[in-house]
């Protein structure tokens, strides 16, 4: 079985956001960027997958600008076997909305024909959490999203859900979409034989205009703020005076 | 001229730091408190090294190293710096003067040191014979075929991990124009050898749990072919290899100053006082500025130094100047940031004692400050004349 990952270059997660004076989004110049946690999530499951024995190719795309190649090398360097860059901006600061990277990926996905698509189930920078959900409905696949957990058996796929009651278990079709969550794995950093040879392993590149999808913004961002500093705290004098502001002020309980 | 690093380059630089903040970091208050490795931890350093295929990753391919290039390992050590060298000294990387086995010594140490094995330690300096490497005393006279070892060895790091040593002794004297000179020849001496000792060390106040012990030799008999390279090459041995190390001195000094410098960085922007962030002082905002200038400096002094040795040209005074540079600029750099922080500073709640203690070795070990000025100042003097 073939598995196509996507990963999205994202400001890394150490990086204190800064919003741009402008307030048009958040400041991305000269900052550190990496791969999307979630995305390197699915790329280390793929892997595991292949040295299971249950895949036998790992297909990385990318989409944004040229620079997005240095997350499909990092991909290339953990595990992957090929990468596909699809150039769809030039300004690192041009966000490319999850419809048309969902109508990008189908596009892929026709020409690649794969088996399973491990996604992030959302990705740091601007937590959509739709791009998956999205391409299940575009290519008709069921979908399986928040996995943490995941078992390929033939034609159906057993996955565990992460959701706010607790943890679910569904069985989906073959072949889908599935959204990685945290607590599916820890990712393997890449080792230095690997490292080496990321370079020499294939990386193609495409534009938005050859797989004939129109990437302009539907969306269109009004204001860009930073999150109201917390306010300080109070001190109580026991559990009582606790209780009771939690009742009457906080009104929680 | 191109200063940027390669994605290959990238990708390693990524790699060591993320296996420094989370296979290093989180052990370094144990190490510090207890004054020594656990054995658990430390293997568990060593396979996770291998995993990843960086144990030794300073040797050629073809003994199965990876092959790096001198500015490649520079980089893995500058990021190396930022953790403990107590615990980094089990993200194995063997002596490069290794090289110079021969016959059967590779199968005996080389191979086994790169696979991680065997570790091993490097022994120059005695008491009596610091920076003067040449002054030694321990000695080695020949027997038939064997070669018989006295005196002592002291501050030797690692000693009490390794499984061998690598020990410069002096045999025989040759009159020169200057006075007399000793010859000296290296050896590989394992641990249990009739005769030889390995003893605990003095307890030094910078990098807690990385110890030094002292080595002695009484009539320890070694047959000759225990000798690393030729008899009486030593200094041959020495001058071909030994540039490594003090190439690495100051490539961890970059790395440590990075990790202090960020501290810093953050306090200036976030204590207050007198009603405004520390840094909006001029008085403070000034050493951010100073102190991240020589960083920069010293990096680049390093890495330039490094890539003269990958392109095969001489660089042994751009070697001495960058660890002479970056040594000094991390003693200002971890200073700077204690004042930083003000009485803060001074308390175990936070690295930056730790940062300022471990910083004053790097200005002796692997030739003194002072010897660095004399490498630098002599190597353009001497073709003068003066
Ligand atoms: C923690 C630690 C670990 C070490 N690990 C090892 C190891 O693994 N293996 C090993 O072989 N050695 C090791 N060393 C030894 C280290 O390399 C020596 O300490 C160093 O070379 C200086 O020698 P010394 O301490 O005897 O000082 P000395 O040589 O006695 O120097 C004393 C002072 O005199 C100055 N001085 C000496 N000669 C001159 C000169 N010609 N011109 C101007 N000034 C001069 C020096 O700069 C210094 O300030 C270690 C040392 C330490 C502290
Ligand atoms: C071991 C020890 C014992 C002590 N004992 C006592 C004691 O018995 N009683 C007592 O009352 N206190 C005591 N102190 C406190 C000591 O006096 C303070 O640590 C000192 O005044 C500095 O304050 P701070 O540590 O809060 O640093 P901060 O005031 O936070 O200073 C942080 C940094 O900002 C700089 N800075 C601050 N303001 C300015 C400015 N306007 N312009 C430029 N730079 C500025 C400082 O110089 C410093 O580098 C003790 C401290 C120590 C470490």
């Amino acid at each position: 079985m073939k598995v196509l990952v996507p990963v999205k270059r994202v400001i890394d997660y150490n990086v204190k956001v800064r919003v741009k004076a402008d307030g048009s989004g958040v400041d991305l110049a000269n900052v550190k960027m990496s791969m999307n946690p979630f995305d390197e999530i699915a790329v280390e499951e793929a892997i595991r997958m292949k040295e299971a024995g249950k895949v036998d190719e790992i297909v990385v795309v990318s989409i944004g600008i040229e620079k997005s190649q240095e997350t499909l090398r990092t991909a290339l360097a953990m595990g992957a076997d090929r990468a596909i860059l699809v150039n769809a901006a030039d300004d690192v600061h041009t966000d490319i909305e999850p419809l048309a990277v969902a109508k990008l990926l189908k596009a892929v996905i026709a020409e690649e024909n794969p088996g399973l698509v491990l996604c992030g189930k959302q990705a740091i920078d601007n937590d959509m959490n739709a791009t998956g959900q999205m391409l299940s409905a575009l290519l008709g696949w069921s979908q399986a999203t928040f996995a943490s957990e995941i078992n390929v058996d033939g034609d159906s796929a057993t996955v565990t859900r992460e959701v706010d009651g607790g943890l679910q278990t569904i069985k989906v079709k073959m072949p889908a979409i599935v959204t990685v969550d945290l607590r599916l794995n820890e990712p393997r950093y890449a080792s230095l034989p690997n490292i080496m040879k990321a370079k020499k392993k294939p990386l193609d590149t495409k534009t938005a205009a050859d797989l004939g999808v129109d990437v302009a913004p539907r969306l269109s961002v009004v204001k860009t703020t930073e999150p109201a500093e917390r306010a300080a705290g109070v001190k109580v004098a026991d559990v009582a005076e606790l209780v009771a502001k939690l009742k009457d002020e906080a009104g929680v309980i | 001229m191109h200063f940027g690093l390669t994605q290959e380059q990238e990708m390693i630089v990524d790699t060591v730091r993320s296996f420094v903040e989370n296979e290093i970091y989180p052990h370094e208050q144990l190490v510090e408190r207890c004054g020594e490795v656990p054995n658990e931890i430390a293997q568990n350093i060593k396979n996770k090294t291998k995993e990843l295929g960086f144990y030794a990753c300073n040797f050629p391919e073809s003994v199965g190293g990876a092959g790096l290039t001198h500015m490649d390992f520079a980089l893995v050590e500058r990021e190396l710096g930022r953790g403990s060298m107590a615990l980094n000294h089990f993200f194995g990387r063997p002596q490069n003067i290794l090289m110079a086995c021969q016959g059967e010594q590779i199968e005996r140490y080389l191979l086994p040191a790169v696979r991680g094995d065997r570790m091993d330690a490097l022994a120059m300096t005695e008491p009596d014979a610091g920076s003067d490497v040449r002054g030694m005393n321990c000695s080695a006279v020949r027997d038939g075929d064997d070669w018989v070892l006295n005196g002592s060895k002291h501050f030797i790091s690692g000693a009490e991990h390794a499984d061998f040593f690598i020990v410069f002794v002096a045999t025989g004297v040759d009159d020169t124009p200057r006075g007399p000179k000793k010859r000296i020849t290296t050896f590989l001496v394992d641990r249990g050898t009739p005769g030889f000792d390995v003893r605990d060390g003095y307890n030094s106040v910078s990098h807690k749990g990385y110890k030094n012990c002292i080595l002695t030799f009484d009539d320890c008999r070694l047959p000759k072919e225990q000798v690393l390279g030729e008899v009486d090459g030593g200094f041959a041995v020495m001058n071909e290899w030994l540039y490594a190390t003090r190439l690495t001195v100051a490539a961890m000094s970059v790395g440590r100053a990075r990790r202090c410098f960020d501290y810093a960085l953050n306090y200036a922007a976030e204590r207050k006082q007198f009603g405004q962030p520390i840094g909006k002082f001029q008085g403070v905002g000034f050493q951010i500025a100073d102190m991240i200038t020589e960083i920069d400096a010293a990096d680049w002094l390093t890495l330039a130094a490094a890539w003269r040795l990958d392109q095969g040209l001489p660089a042994n005074r751009e070697i001495a100047s960058a660890k002479l540079y970056a040594t000094e600029m991390l003693a200002r750099v971890t200073d700077t940031t204690l004042q930083i922080f003000g009485g803060m500073g001074l308390m175990d709640d936070f690295p930056i004692e730790r940062f300022w203690r471990d910083a004053r070795v790097e200005r002796i070990w692997d030739g003194t400050s002072e010897i660095q000025r004399h490498i630098i100042s002599r190597d353009l003097l001497r073709p003068l004349g003066a």
